[in-house]
Order: structure tokens, then C-alpha cells, then sequence
């Protein structure tokens, strides 16, 4: 294969104008995609209920009816009843608060660990790289499982713990990716331009390297979002997660299962809401794409 | 860099990233809460039994000590044997990876084939409907929960309609259509969800070179579209894509936990999963150490790809 | 050809392959979890039992009413003072590879289930001291002391009889390859997959065997072991849950055979195990308070449907061994805060550990509610299997939800739980009466004076309260009616022998 016919031809400064200027210019374009928008209202919407749970749930979402066990929806029950009685709407409601949570914090736990390493294994290269490479790459072979529950357990079960382990187990993926970006764009004729002129590597790694990293691992945030969404399910099942009888809809599908056949109901409705969540999470991620790269006008 | 330089110094880390498995993976078991030997002795829980266990599996020595003693035999090739079921791990490794391999090649290929096409077309259709109807594919298989869409398959595929078997894995060597046939959903479930990231990873990484200089350059010569992005945009865009396929193969091969659970194929990470809630140790660091060494030479090939790939990495 | 009629096509291959496997006929059963080892002495797991059926040859066996009956023996004798018992072999009995069954063979699988590392048949026969060879087909026991159970214990697998020559040429690898004298040979084992066994040619009592092979296949997850014995691909399934049962009702190709199991499902409470004991051991009013606010019946009607049975001893309450004067008590809430005021304990709150198996989680919630409702706070702390059991043994805990899988003899539900120091005894419980009533139990062999013991030692269980039996299991067999013959045993375990196809 000829690697040659696909180098770049001529070089032109990509640097952008005043960040500020670039930030009003991303925002626009956000703004300008409907589907985005319509996501980030999803995402809000799904924010505020979980804040709102106390006052807009119906029931306690513990309260037990042992007179009206995995009953269909209706009247009293909007979306019916749980394998114990409780009501499915109001643990929906709460549930969202554990989700939610289990989504965001191992992405941020990620995302605060590896950009900077990502940034240092690529930029530095050399030994520092190996190390972190290494690192990664054992990690990486290890499965999810092990270090989540070796971590969860070490810790003691809880939800803050799964969140801990889930965000540990999705870090290697982020690592590769941003340290691959790295990679792939510091031999870029600009950023050569810019060492040309006297940028410091700090400087050229937070002006010039940073944004070409964030549409990728935001891109891989959206999807590990939802991923760590559904970790939280598999964790609830070793025990590790969310802890009964506190409902998150990981661990609401999981208790489900059995009952598919019979009560599908019990399933349906959690399924819907990480759906619709996760959905709307990487619509707006794309958005976010779309609005802050670059070049993408 | 020569590529024979590269693929040398690639090499020589590839010894040291397994030891440091190696040592992550023992230390992480050994972190566990939970005394094998009493997982191993039942309900019963003979005290005897117990001590006898201890002994046997060396469980009454210094981590450090087991650790060495383990790697040791490990060097010479020997895996040792599963504390639950006393077969020997290197035979439990060598009848689950055929198993293994399948799974997750079966689903690479229903990945690649729904992902990459659906990515190209999404980036060069930008905006357009069919890139709306690929997003909303791809996002719909991302969304999805994995055990959720196993079962409900199974319900509508093998209970009401019966058009596949429910569970259970036919071996290659037994039968190939039926072991194909009986893997297929599985697949499905396991691939969907890897099209669904390659085809957005193609997407982005996809409407990323169309946006470079040199494609610009390409259309400026005036090539047509096609050309433009199935000859010079896709060759570049690919890179990132393969990368990311090498990484989620490796997962494959050890992570489809829930769906080998759920199917009830005895792969490697049903193999793991089990051992890992019973303790055998033995099964699980070995298993590991082999999904790690097979994770670690796709890394390798995919770099080598990289490498050959993208001129400008060699300096 | 276009792309759906190539699929279609391609099922209907499928189709045809799998159904049209040649005249063998096979018996197929989903197993609920991969079996350890086939080693009758080395296994311990449940499972393993349902593949044992075919392959190995006890003793004595157990008829579905609980009494014991012959097997490769053809009967037994005890000595006037208990400590001895004769037992007669059954003539022209052939091990898988064409070795005989005798006297010799009987006592190399004493000696080996004794003596073999490892070995978890030790506890269960430890009274034997020493086996006589009397001639060929006889042997005798010599005891320690005393041990009625000691028959009962030979009908499972500690009643197993393995090759002596293929035993000693394998040693703790037996497993992998068991040769025995049952009615089916082992022939290969996917680990983690199947099991497969053939007829064997010359099996004792081969007018009963009717199927060419039998097929094992552990799977885990019970919507998919359902959804095979509908499709077909299973003939038999085990231990269904309570909440498929419905599915497989309406189905008329499909039947259910259902059986009270031996064992009881049960809290125990940390009474007196290390320091952590204090909390619940401290004071029995308090146990006495959380009895009295669960109402048992609601908690089978809510998590099973009514499909198991509530219970509150050792055994279920049909059981010939049951105290029927001290029946499943009411719920009685007002009791229950009573009782904790008077304890001065108002707005106790205590640990439970349960697994995450969804029957008891869901119990457990149910019973938290319950609780509740009483002023108790119950937390629940969900903690993996072999956690809890570590805990369990430490004293690492206040209460944890557990099960016992059952003996046929009310002593293996009993003199290992509930004995002073005994292994089973995660509770720290020791009472000197108890011990008096376990251990003559032990002694007598008559079941009238066996059961006035018991009926004592129910009482003192039910006053000192150091477990808390809640419920028994049915056991529920599902299978497809063109399996004919099959009859459920109480201990959960498919008689293969005697099952015939349509």
C-alpha cells in the first residue's frame, strides 16, 4: 500500500480566530440543529424530574401494596405495579436520580483522568508514553467485570462504588483515544507552525491539541454513558450496584427479567427510559460534535 | 523509523504489558472478599475440608509466594487446574477459544457490515435523509441494553416464532450449520451494538478527512464524490476505525459476558464470570492471561496497520 | 434466489438438522447451573446430583415418599447395640469398564470417600470406623457410635459406588471421566456446556432404561432454559421458578411435576458468633418481635404465588417429622412492638445479607416492608454468595438470608445447624438440651421414638429462635409430555432410569 498518495498536499494555519469569538460561532451552530435541541430538552427534562422526585412523584417509590403485585397499568397505578407492589411511576421517577448518576460520573471520572494523560503519554511520547501504554493496554485486557467487582468489593457495595468502578473499568478506552488523537494531529503542519513561532508545549497543548481532542472523546462520552448506564444494571445483579429497596433503572430491568413473559410491563418501562436517556445523550453529543469541531464548516 | 524498527520495539513491550497482567489480575483476585476454600467446600463447610483445600491449592501461603509459584508454572506452560471442576485450565482454555473466537468474529463481521457502510454513506450523505435513518439506526443498536435486546429476541424469535434455537452452542466440528445457526442471535445482539460505534466512529472520523486540506485538494482537482470519499478520505478515515475494531474484538473475546450468559454459550466470559463468583482462581487468572495475550498481538496488528497507514507517524 | 427466501430456506435447514438426528433416541435436560466435577466424593454442588442419576449407582435410594429402599445393595441389618450393620450386595452388578461390584469395591469406596483429600462424603459418613468384607456380596460397618442416618446418608452420594480400578488410576481427576455402575456411561463433557451419556450395555436393571443417551446442558438463565423445553430443544427442566410456572400451563404438549423439597429456606441471626452477635443475641424478645411481624403467608402469596409453602421448622409441614402443635404463627404487629418496648429496643434496626438471586431479594424487600410496618429497620446488604458464606463462618455479620438444601433424614437438617460448636452452626447457638435431644436422636432407630425427640427439639427451636425459618420450596419439574414414566423425587433429582419417550 502506498502511504504516500493520502498525505496532506498543501498547508494551510488552521488556527482558529479568538477562542471567544469561536464559542459564540459554536453555539450558533448548535443551535442551529433542531435534533440537538430537542435532545438537550430530553436530557433537561430527565435532569429536572429526577430533581423534582420528592414533590412530583405519586407514591413512595418503597411503599409496598401487597394487594396489588405486578398489576398492569391503570387508573391507580399508572404504569402498574413492581414484583412487590410498589409503584412503577414513582420508582421510575426516582430511579431517574440513579441512573442519571451512574451515567455522568464514571464519564467524568474518565474524562478527568484521561485527557490529561492522553495529552501527556501523546505529546510527550518517549518512555512516558510506554508507561501509560502499558498501562492501559493491561488494563484494557482485564475485563470490565473483575476490576469493577475487585474494586466495588474492595470499597463495599454501594452505588457510589459501582459509579467508581465503572468509571475506572471505562478509562483505558478514553486513554487510547485521546492519547490516539494526539498522536495522529501534533505532526500536523499548523501545530509544527505554531512550535515554529515559539509556543510553549503547554501553550500548543491546551490552545491547539485540547479542542481537536474533545469531538472524539465526546463522541465516546456519549456512548460510555450509556454503557455505564447499563454497567450499573450488571453490577446490580452481583449485588454491587444500586442497593434494594432504592430503584435505579438498571437495577428495575434487572429485577424484571424474570417477569418478561408474564409482566412485561415491569421491563418495558425501564427499558424505554435508558432508551429515550441514552438516545438523546448521543444526539446531543453529536451536536456537540458537529457545533465544536472546527472544521466542520 | 523503519517498519522493521517498529514492529522490533512493539515487540519487546509486548512481554512486559503481559507480566503487568499478570500481576494486575492476581492482585485483583486476591483482593476479593471471600475465601475459596470455603466457596470450594459447599454447604457442608467441613473444617477439614477446608484446610485440605487450603493446602492443596497452596491458599495458605504468602500472596507473594503464590503469586511466584503460579507465574512459575505458568512460564513452563502449565495452567494449572480448576479448583471446582478439576480439569486441567490449559484444556478448558484450548475447548473455549474455538468457542470464543467464533462468537466474536461472527459479531465483528455483522458489525462491519452494517457499521462501515452506514457510516460512509451517513458522512457523504450529510444531512440528508439516509444520514438521518443511519444516525437513528446507529443510535437506536448504542441505545439499546444488551441483555434486554437478547432476551427479547429470544422471546419473539425462538419462543413465538421458532425459527432458532433458544441457547445452548452446537461446535463447529459437530455441525457447521447448526453451530452457525446457533450463534446467530448472539451475533446479532453482540454485533449490532459494536455497528452501531464503528458506524459512528466512521461517520466522524469520515467527515473529519473530508474536511482536510488535502481532500479539498482532491475535489479541487475535480475528482467526482465518489472518488473523493471512497478513495481518498475513506483510506485516512479508516485508521481510527480499525483501531477502535481491534479494541472492540478484544472486548469480544472476553467481555460478552452478559450475552454468553444469556445464550448460554461457554465461552471465555462465562468461563471467567463463573470462576470469578466461585473463586477459581487458577481458571480465572489463566483465562485472563490468554484473552490478555490475544488483546495485546491485535493491539500489535492494529498498530502495524497505523503504522503503515499514516506516513507521517514515522518522523 | 432473493435474500428472504435464502433465509427461510436456510431456517427450514436448521430445522430439519436438528430434529432429524437419527433413530437415537435422547433424553435432554437443562441443568439450572454448570455441575463441579463428577466425583462422588470430591462434588458438592447441586446440579451435579441430577447428572449423578445417570451415570452413578447408589447403595440405597429414596422413594418419593421418603423411605429408604435398595439399590445396588439389596438390604441391611443393624447389629443389637448400634454399632455395627450388615449389608447385602446385589449379585452380577458390572462397573462401566467391566469391573464387578462387590464386598471389595464397597470397601474401597468407604475407604476412598474417608481417606481421599478433599473428600466432602467424610462428614457425612464419619461414624463408620472400619468395613468388614464378610464374603463376596456382604460387608459390614463397624461404628464409632451409634448412627441411624447413616443409611440415609448412603442414598445420595456417599451411597455411590465408583470403579475401583478406574478410581485409583484417575485419583482426584476421577470426575472427568466417572466410571460407576449406573445405568448410563459417561462419554464426553463440554466444560460449561453438555454432559452426554449412553446406554450402558450391561446395566443390572436394563429392562428400565429406555433411552439411548441422556444429555445434560446447564443454562443459567430461566427465561431461556423455559424457552428451550417449549421450542423442544429440552425434554426436561429443573427447579423452575414459581414465576414460569403459568407459561408452561398453558402449553398442553408441556407438564409439571411439583414435590415440597427436603430443605427450608432461612435467616440466620449472629446470636452468639463473635462480638457482632451482641446485636441480635443480646436479647430474644427482639427475634421474637421480628417473627411476629412477618407475616409468612403474605410473603409466599406476594413473591410466589402461592406455589410454595410457608413453613417454620426443619422440615415442611407435611413431613412425618414436623411438630403439627406448633403450626406457621399469625402476623401479629402489635405483638411485635410490644415486645420491643418492653425490650426497651423501640426503633431497632439491624443487617441483612442477602445474595443477588432474585428470590430472596425480593423476599427480603417484602420482609423489610413488613418489618417496617413494626418499627424495625431492616437494612439490606446484597453480598455475593461465597461473601456471605465467608462472613457466615467469621461471625462477620448480624443475619444472613440463606438456604438449606435438605437431607432425607430430619438429623442432616438438623445436628450440623443447630449442635454446640457444630459446622453449620453460623448462629454461635448452643443449648445443652438441644444437643441432648439431637444426639440421642441419633441413637434410637425406631421413627416413633425418633419423631418424640424431635417434636421436642422443634419446641426448644422455635423458643430460643437462633434461625428463622420462613418458607420451603415445591420442586418443580417441567417437562414435555412425550416424556413418559417421570415421577418427582422430594431431594429434586430426575430419576433418568424408568423415563421412556413417546
Amino acid at each position: 500500500m502506498s502511504a504516500a498518495a493520502i498525505s496532506p498536499a498543501t498547508a494551510t494555519p488552521a488556527t482558529a480566530g479568538p477562542a471567544a469569538d469561536n464559542r459564540s460561532r459554536a453555539l450558533r451552530r448548535f443551535l442551529k440543529r433542531r435534533a440537538a435541541l430537542v435532545a438537550l430538552a430530553v436530557v433537561v427534562a430527565f435532569i429536572m424530574i429526577a430533581l423534582a422526585a420528592p414533590w412530583i412523584a405519586p407514591y413512595n417509590p418503597i411503599a409496598t401494596d401487597f394487594g396489588a403485585v405486578r398489576q398492569a397499568p391503570s387508573a391507580k397505578y399508572w404504569l402498574g405495579t413492581d414484583e412487590v407492589g410498589r409503584d412503577l411511576l414513582s420508582r421510575l421517577i426516582w430511579g431517574a436520580r440513579a441512573s442519571l448518576l451512574a451515567g455522568v460520573i464514571p464519564v467524568t471520572i474518565s474524562l478527568m483522568v484521561s485527557i490529561p494523560l492522553g495529552l501527556l503519554s501523546g505529546y510527550a511520547g518517549g518512555w512516558v508514553d510506554s508507561v501509560i501504554m502499558r498501562f492501559t493496554d493491561a488494563m484494557l485486557a482485564i475485563p470490565f467485570l473483575i476490576i469493577a467487582i475487585a474494586l466495588a468489593a474492595f470499597l463495599g457495595p454501594s452505588l457510589t462504588n459501582a459509579m467508581i468502578a465503572i468509571g475506572v473499568a471505562a478509562l483505558p478506552t478514553f486513554l487510547r483515544l485521546s492519547r490516539g488523537t494526539v498522536m495522529s494531529i501534533r505532526t500536523e503542519d499548523y501545530i509544527e507552525a505554531a512550535r515554529a513561532v515559539g509556543n510553549t508545549h503547554l501553550r500548543i497543548a491546551v490552545r491547539h491539541i485540547l479542542p481537536n481532542m474533545l469531538p472524539p472523546l465526546l463522541i465516546q462520552g456519549s456512548i460510555t454513558m450509556a454503557a455505564a448506564i447499563i454497567a450499573e444494571a450488571s453490577l446490580s445483579f452481583l449485588g454491587l450496584g444500586q442497593q434494594p429497596p432504592s430503584p435505579s433503572w438498571g437495577s428495575m430491568l434487572n429485577a424484571a427479567q424474570r417477569y418478561l413473559p408474564t409482566a412485561p410491563w415491569i421491563a418495558m418501562f425501564p427499558g424505554l427510559m435508558i432508551f429515550t436517556v441514552v438516545f438523546s445523550l448521543n444526539i446531543l453529543g453529536d451536536g456537540l460534535r458537529d457545533a465544536l469541531d472546527p472544521k466542520s464548516n | 523509523m523503519s517498519f522493521w524498527t517498529f514492529i522490533a520495539k512493539r515487540l519487546a513491550v509486548l512481554l512486559p504489558t503481559l507480566f503487568f497482567v499478570s500481576i494486575l489480575i492476581f492482585s485483583l483476585q486476591h483482593m476479593l472478599p471471600g475465601d475459596p476454600a470455603i466457596a470450594l467446600a459447599g454447604e457442608e463447610k467441613d473444617p477439614e475440608v477446608v484446610e485440605e483445600i487450603r493446602k492443596k491449592y497452596n491458599l495458605d501461603k504468602p500472596v507473594p509466594v503464590q503469586y511466584a509459584l503460579w507465574i512459575g508454572k505458568i512460564l513452563t506452560g502449565d495452567f494449572g487446574i480448576s479448583y471446582r471442576t478439576q480439569i486441567e485450565v490449559s484444556e478448558l482454555i484450548v475447548s473455549k477459544l474455538p468457542i470464543t473466537l467464533q462468537l466474536a468474529t461472527g459479531s465483528m463481521i455483522v458489525a462491519l457490515l452494517i457499521g462501515i457502510p452506514a457510516g460512509i454513506l451517513s458522512a457523504a450523505r450529510r444531512g440528508k435523509f439516509s444520514d438521518g435513518v443511519s444516525n437513528f439506526v446507529a443510535l437506536s443498536f448504542i441505545s439499546v441494553p444488551h441483555f434486554w435486546l437478547g432476551i427479547m429476541l429470544i422471546l419473539v424469535f425462538s419462543v413465538h416464532l421458532r425459527w432458532f434455537p433458544a441457547s445452548g452452542y452446537v461446535p463447529l466440528t459437530d455441525d457447521v450449520w447448526r453451530s452457525l445457526v446457533s450463534l446467530f442471535l448472539p451475533c446479532i445482539v453482540l454485533g449490532t451494538g459494536v455497528a452501531g460505534v464503528m458506524m459512528r466512529h466512521t461517520r466522524g472520523a469520515l467527515l473529519q478527512t473530508l474536511g482536510t486540506d488535502y481532500v479539498r485538494t482532491a475535489r479541487a482537482k475535480g475528482l467526482t464524490e465518489k472518488v473523493v470519499v471512497l478513495k481518498h478520505a475513506l483510506r485516512n478515515a479508516l485508521v481510527p476505525v480499525i483501531t477502535l475494531g481491534a479494541i472492540e474484538f478484544g472486548h469480544l473475546l472476553s467481555g460478552a459476558v452478559l450475552t454468553e450468559q444469556i445464550f448460554s454459550i461457554p465461552g471465555f466470559g462465562k468461563l471467567i464470570v463463573d470462576g470469578i463468583l466461585n473463586r477459581d482462581y487458577a481458571v480465572v487468572q489463566g483465562v485472563v492471561v490468554v484473552s490478555a495475550a490475544l488483546y495485546i498481538l491485535l493491539n500489535l496488528m492494529a498498530d502495524i496497520f497505523y503504522f503503515v497507514a499514516n506516513p507521517r507517524m514515522r518522523g | 434466489m432473493n435474500w428472504k427466501k435464502l433465509f427461510l430456506t436456510a431456517i427450514a435447514a436448521g430445522t430439519f438438522l436438528s430434529t432429524g438426528a437419527g433413530a437415537q433416541s435422547t433424553l435432554r435436560i437443562g441443568l439450572n447451573d454448570d455441575p463441579d466435577g463428577l466425583d462422588p466424593a470430591l462434588s458438592r454442588s447441586y446440579s451435579v446430583r441430577l447428572t449423578f442419576a445417570a451415570v452413578c449407582d447408589k447403595l440405597f435410594d429414596i422413594t418419593p415418599d421418603i423411605k429408604i429402599v435398595p439399590m445396588l445393595a439389596t438390604g441391611f441389618t443393624w447389629a443389637k447395640d448400634g454399632l455395627s450393620v450388615v449389608i447385602k450386595l446385589r449379585p452380577n452388578v458390572k462397573f462401566h469398564d467391566g469391573e464387578p461390584f462387590n464386598a471389595e469395591a464397597v470397601r474401597y469406596n468407604f475407604d476412598r470417600n474417608l481417606n481421599l483429600k478433599g473428600s466432602f462424603r467424610r462428614a457425612e459418613i464419619n461414624a463408620v470406623k472400619s468395613v468388614d468384607v464378610v464374603d463376596n456380596l456382604t460387608v459390614r460397618l463397624n461404628l464409632s457410635e451409634p448412627s441411624t442416618p447413616l443409611i440415609a446418608a448412603l442414598t445420595d452420594r456417599a451411597g455411590m459406588m465408583i470403579s475401583p480400578k478406574a478410581g485409583k488410576e484417575l485419583g482426584d481427576k476421577f470426575g472427568t471421566k466417572p466410571v460407576c455402575a449406573g445405568p448410563y456411561r459417561f462419554v464426553e463433557r463440554m466444560a460449561q456446556g453438555r454432559i452426554v451419556f449412553e446406554r450402558f450395555k450391561d446395566y443390572w436393571d436394563k429392562a428400565n432404561v429406555h433411552y439411548d443417551r441422556v444429555v445434560y446442558t446447564p443454562i443459567t438463565d430461566s427465561t431461556v432454559r423455559m424457552s428451550a423445553l417449549r421450542s423442544g430443544e429440552l425434554d426436561i427442566i429443573e427447579r423452575m421458578s414459581p414465576s414460569e410456572l403459568s407459561e408452561v400451563r398453558k402449553d398442553n404438549r408441556l407438564k409439571i411435576a411439583s414435590v415440597p423439597e427436603l430443605g427450608y429456606q432461612v435467616i440466620r441471626y449472629n446470636i452468639n458468633n463473635g462480638p457482632r452477635g451482641k446485636l441480635l443475641g443480646e436479647d430474644p424478645r427482639v427475634r421474637e418481635a421480628i417473627e411476629a411481624a412477618i407475616d409468612r403467608e403474605t410473603l409466599v402469596k406476594v413473591v410466589f404465588n402461592n406455589e410454595y409453602i410457608a413453613g417454620n421448622q426443619w422440615v415442611q409441614p407435611k413431613n412425618y417429622f414436623y411438630n403439627s402443635a406448633l403450626p406457621v404463627p399469625k402476623r401479629d404487629v402489635a405483638k411485635a412492638r410490644a415486645l420491643l418496648a418492653r425490650a426497651g429496643k423501640t426503633g431497632f434496626t439491624f443487617n441483612l445479607i442477602v445474595p443477588p438471586e432474585r428470590d430472596r431479594q425480593e423476599a427480603a424487600q417484602v420482609i423489610q416492608s413488613m418489618l417496617a410496618e413494626a418499627g424495625i429497620t431492616m437494612n439490606i446488604v446484597s453480598q455475593e454468595n461465597v461473601t456471605m458464606l465467608t462472613a457466615g463462618t467469621k461471625g462477620d455479620f448480624e443475619a444472613y438470608f440463606t438456604f438449606w438444601s435438605g437431607r432425607p433424614d430430619p438429623d442432616g437438617n438438623i445436628f450440623q445447624h443447630f449442635s454446640c460448636g457444630s459446622r453449620q452452626n453460623d448462629q454461635g447457638y448452643c443449648s445443652k438440651e438441644m444437643d441432648q435431644f439431637t444426639s440421642k436422636a441419633r441413637q434410637v432407630a425406631a421413627p416413633a421414638e425418633r419423631k418424640k425427640l424431635y417434636d421436642q427439639a422443634a419446641e426448644l427451636l422455635l423458643r430460643d429462635r437462633p434461625v428463622l425459618i420462613l418458607w420451603h420450596r415445591n420442586i418443580f419439574t417441567g417437562h414435555n409430555a412425550k416424556v413418559r414414566g417421570f415421577v418427582p423425587y422430594p431431594d429434586g433429582v430426575i430419576r433418568v432410569k424408568g423415563l421412556k419417550g413417546a
